[in-house]
């Protein structure tokens, strides 16, 4: 049996979990975007930065990939999503972008002589993406669930009912529970990624305090995020397609979908105790369990809002421009063809774990940084 | 729709893909020419050659980031500023993107920090590998977006779905092996190279001018003027099937590069030439102020035959019945009645009609092909602007020449000859740099100004593919993005400029 005889649902839900895990892998490689907030905290000097730098400014394409991937499958499996956020939300995509191009050239041109804009400058780049740019994304995301003001006209073309196009996500004070939360989520990880990369005690010290110090507050926004999301009225589909409120719709779904509650729930515990070991213990390889529970985490939150009968981007002006899975992807044909391409998946994570192993395998040193012929950020 | 925001909305997207273009066919180019260089190195386990490698690829790293950012830019565009558009054919259009990504993206940007990071801490075969997989994997991205790119221009392998209003691939097939794109592509990526080659023997013939590194110099230009003249040569022959495409299905895309206003058989191409402004498609002036003439050269580009009839632009906009030519008028009251078969169509079905969607459904199908021309308002809007679309074909035929006369002498001269020795060969090689960006960048003005109005030939026009937004936001974010990338490019050129400056024995 291929992917041809696969119901259409059953190939939307398929992509609907690539799209979840894919949302879950950039969470977690955004990792780099939090190192760069920590530069300054955890280093003394120009070398300590550079080490710094150059330990996450080897992973950088990978977010960028990433993030290009899960626009292009968003384009791909669910267009409506596409047109409408894009096309709709256009200063909050057009703000992150932003945020995201100013890193593309930041690592490369750093430290280049006759850089025209200076090292402080590209260093502030870098701050901003790994701030702003992370905090933006997590409103965004957190309009899944908050909704947004569109309709949409009968060719299916998006009608935005806002003049901030996007921006108003921001009046709504529950957005930024998902924005910082992301932020001081990614600043644990790239702590987390320094201990195992780095290979200088003085940096790993200051990466274990840093956690202490980010972790709780990654806790209260966390939680007070889960809260909202569990006590809230969710958007649902009935079974004529029609969509209502309905009274803790994502609680009910993680009730309804036990696998995905376990997940969750995994997911969650495997970060707090890579944290918890990391500190107390010392262990400098916690980035592969907190790296997994944020992908595990992440997914499960994406698959809460997508599966089960959800509206994943509800319309606060017109309930009934909602979108889900279903009325929003794109065509039995299409969702097959791309489906046989993402058999490819595991062959592209395979070969970026054995580049990835072989590059890490040695970690990084001052005498590495400091090497008269090393290429450096 | 307001037609500012059209205007605005185009100049946006023309903006950025001129800057992405700016960057991404040296990525294209000189990640083949450094994988080269490396196999020499190691081949021959020279230490000389190790170092012309590291030197050119400090070069292409420099590049490669803004080629990146661009890169992300466009593709979110297509839904920030054509949001109608992305919904229409996002079911064939996200599809090659996606798959970009998986498959090519992902390799690029994993073996670019074996490539750069990896020197002492990867063996020198998978170095190497890992320098080919970033080459082949940015040439592969190429491909997926100018699949993309020729399906506008050539829309294949789909069907219309009223219910969805949308087109909706059929075979995945015919989308990526259509004529159009492979020829898109094919042709676009040796430009690529061809600037690549133009930017190695260019930094080549400075040094040499200077006496400066000049063994790394002159094994430096053996490879690039190889690689210049083998590809030159490519770039000829996929330029000659591009413009056999576009006389196949842009006619009159064909018509504007030329000028030709009246069709005729035996048609030449303007050798040389200059465009009289006075002339319309409805007035007696003469098409040009002055010309010369390759006589049959155009019946043979476009339809490799010297006696063949190649129509102009009035008979493609007014019709000509002898050569069964259809009037765009025609075309046009055919694109209305699709468009409300369309309307029709819904109607019934929110009706619950069956019997009333099933006929509008048969009038749609017989019009579709003409869908787009129902939002034409006249017959002369379908003219591309004539003057930007001549200009730029003459340019880029013209310095295509040029570039294949300069790599065979330089071929000739490093390999037969002191090349040092012959000092305004070497200055014309410098000149020619930016020529190759402008060669480029003005095959690019005739492969999209060339099909305006159409965002989708035939099937939508650019006014109806925008995102209905106020202009003013357009205007804001067109002058952040011109301010940004004017930012970064002046930043790439002077890092750049010091780069080479500071050679291959003082950087790294």
């Amino acid at each position: 049996m291929g992917f041809g005889d696969l119901e259409l649902l059953t190939l939307q839900q398929y992509w609907w979990f690539i799209v979840s895990l894919l949302g879950g892998l950039f969470v977690f490689i955004m990792f780099v975007q939090g190192g760069q907030t920590l530069i300054d905290t955890l280093s003394e000097n120009e070398t300590e930065k550079t080490m710094l730098i150059n330990s996450i400014g080897r992973k950088w394409e990978l977010g960028f990939t990433t993030l290009v991937l899960f626009g292009g499958a968003l384009f791909a499996a669910f267009p409506l999503f596409y047109s409408t956020s894009f096309g709709g939300a256009y200063w909050v995509w057009l703000a992150i972008l932003f945020c995201f191009i100013i890193q593309a050239v930041s690592y490369e041109y750093r430290t280049k002589p006759n850089n025209f804009l200076g090292q402080k400058i590209y260093e502030s780049f870098l701050k901003i993406n790994g701030s702003l740019g992370v905090f933006l994304l997590g409103v965004a995301i957190s309009t899944f669930f908050s909704g947004a003001e569109f309709h949409l006209n009968d060719n299916n073309f998006v009608l935005w009912d806002n003049s901030l196009r996007g921006l108003e996500a921001l009046a709504n004070p529950y957005n930024y529970l998902l924005g910082f939360a992301l932020v001081f989520l990614t600043k644990i990880s790239g702590a987390l990624y320094f201990l195992n990369n780095i290979d200088y005690q003085p940096i790993r010290e200051r990466a274990v305090s840093s956690i202490k110090f980010n972790m709780p507050i990654f806790l209260i926004f966390f939680v007070g995020f889960t809260a909202w999301l569990l006590l809230k009225d969710g958007y649902a589909v009935d079974s004529n397609s029609v969509v209502v409120l309905e009274h803790h719709k994502y609680l009910n779904n993680f009730l309804e979908m036990p696998v995905v509650l376990g997940m969750f729930i995994v997911g969650v515990a495997m970060v707090v105790i890579a944290v918890f070991v990391a500190v107390v213990y010392g262990f400098t390889c916690c980035i592969r369990t907190a790296g997994v529970g944020t992908v595990v985490t992440v997914t499960a939150i994406l698959l809460n809002v997508g599966y089960n009968n959800t509206a994943y981007y509800p319309s606060l002006t017109d309930l009934q421009s909602s979108l889900t899975i279903m009325n929003s992807s794109g065509s039995h044909y299409t969702l097959m063809a791309m489906s046989y391409a993402s058999l490819m998946v595991p062959f592209v994570l395979a070969y970026i774990a054995y580049a990835w192993y072989s590059m890490d395998r040695v970690k990084i040193t001052k005498e590495e940084i400091e090497a008269p012929d090393a290429h450096n950020y | 729709m307001e037609e500012h925001l059209v205007d605005w909305s185009r100049a946006q997207f023309a903006l950025t893909a001129i800057y992405h273009f700016l960057f991404v066919p040296l990525t294209l180019g000189l990640g083949f020419i450094v994988a080269i260089m490396e196999t020499i190195y190691v081949k021959t386990g020279s230490q000389e050659w190790k170092k012309i490698t590291q030197f050119w690829m400090t070069l292409f790293a420099i590049n490669f980031a803004i080629g990146v950012a661009t890169g992300l830019i466009m593709e979110f565009e297509f839904g920030t500023n054509w949001a109608n558009y992305s919904w229409f054919v996002g079911d064939i259009f996200g599809a090659p993107l996606a798959v970009e990504g998986i498959l090519a993206f992902f390799m690029e940007s994993t073996f670019f920090a074996v490539m750069f990071f990896g020197w002492n801490k990867v063996g020198k075969k998978f170095h190497l590998l890992s320098t080919w997989l970033v080459a082949i994997g940015s040439n592969l991205s190429a491909l997926w977006i100018l699949v993309a790119n020729g399906w506008m221009q050539y829309p294949v392998g789909m069907t219309f779905n009223p219910d969805t209003v949308r087109n909706e691939m059929t075979n995945f097939w015919d989308v990526l092996f259509s004529p159009v794109a492979i020829s898109k592509f094919l042709h676009t990526i040796g430009s690529g190279y061809v600037i690549a080659a133009l930017f190695v023997v260019g930094i080549s013939a400075y040094y040499l001018l200077k006496k400066r590194e000049v063994s790394i110099a002159k094994k430096s230009m053996i490879v690039g003027a190889t690689f210049g003249l083998i590809t030159s040569l490519f770039l000829t022959l996929s330029g000659d099937e591009s413009a056999h495409q576009v006389a196949q299905h842009q006619p009159i895309k064909l018509a504007a590069m030329e000028g030709l206003y009246e069709g005729r058989t035996e048609a030449g191409i303007v050798a040389v030439g200059m465009l009289n402004p006075k002339k319309t498609l409805t007035n007696e002036a003469e098409p040009y102020l002055f010309e010369l003439e390759a006589p049959y050269a155009l019946s043979l580009l476009g339809y490799h035959d010297i006696d063949a009839f190649v129509p102009g632009l009035n008979d493609l906009v007014y019709g000509n019945k002898e050569r069964g030519i259809m009037s765009v008028e025609e075309k046009m009251a055919r694109g209305k009645i699709a468009v409300t078969a369309l309307e029709d169509y819904k109607e019934a079905k929110k009706a619950n009609n069956e019997q009333k969607a099933f006929e509008a459904k048969q009038i749609l199908d017989q019009d579709m092909k003409y869908f787009g021309y129902g939002h034409i308002k006249a017959p002369e809007d379908v003219v591309p602007p004539i003057g930007l679309t001549f200009y730029a074909f003459h340019i880029m035929v013209s310095l295509g020449g040029w570039f294949l006369v300069l790599f065979s002498v330089l071929l000739y001269l490093s390999t037969k000859k002191d090349i040092s020795r012959y000092t305004l060969i070497l200055k014309s090689a410098v000149l020619s740099i930016p020529l190759g960006y402008i060669a480029a960048e003005a095959g690019w003005i005739v492969a999209e100004v060339g099909r305006q109005p159409w965002a989708i030939q035939d099937l939508m026009p650019v006014n109806i593919a925008a995102t209905q937004i106020a202009t003013t936001n357009i205007q804001i974010s067109f002058w952040m993005f011109a301010f940004l990338f004017t930012l970064l490019l002046v930043a790439e050129i002077k890092i750049m400029l010091k780069q080479i400056k500071i050679g291959p024995n003082g950087g790294h």
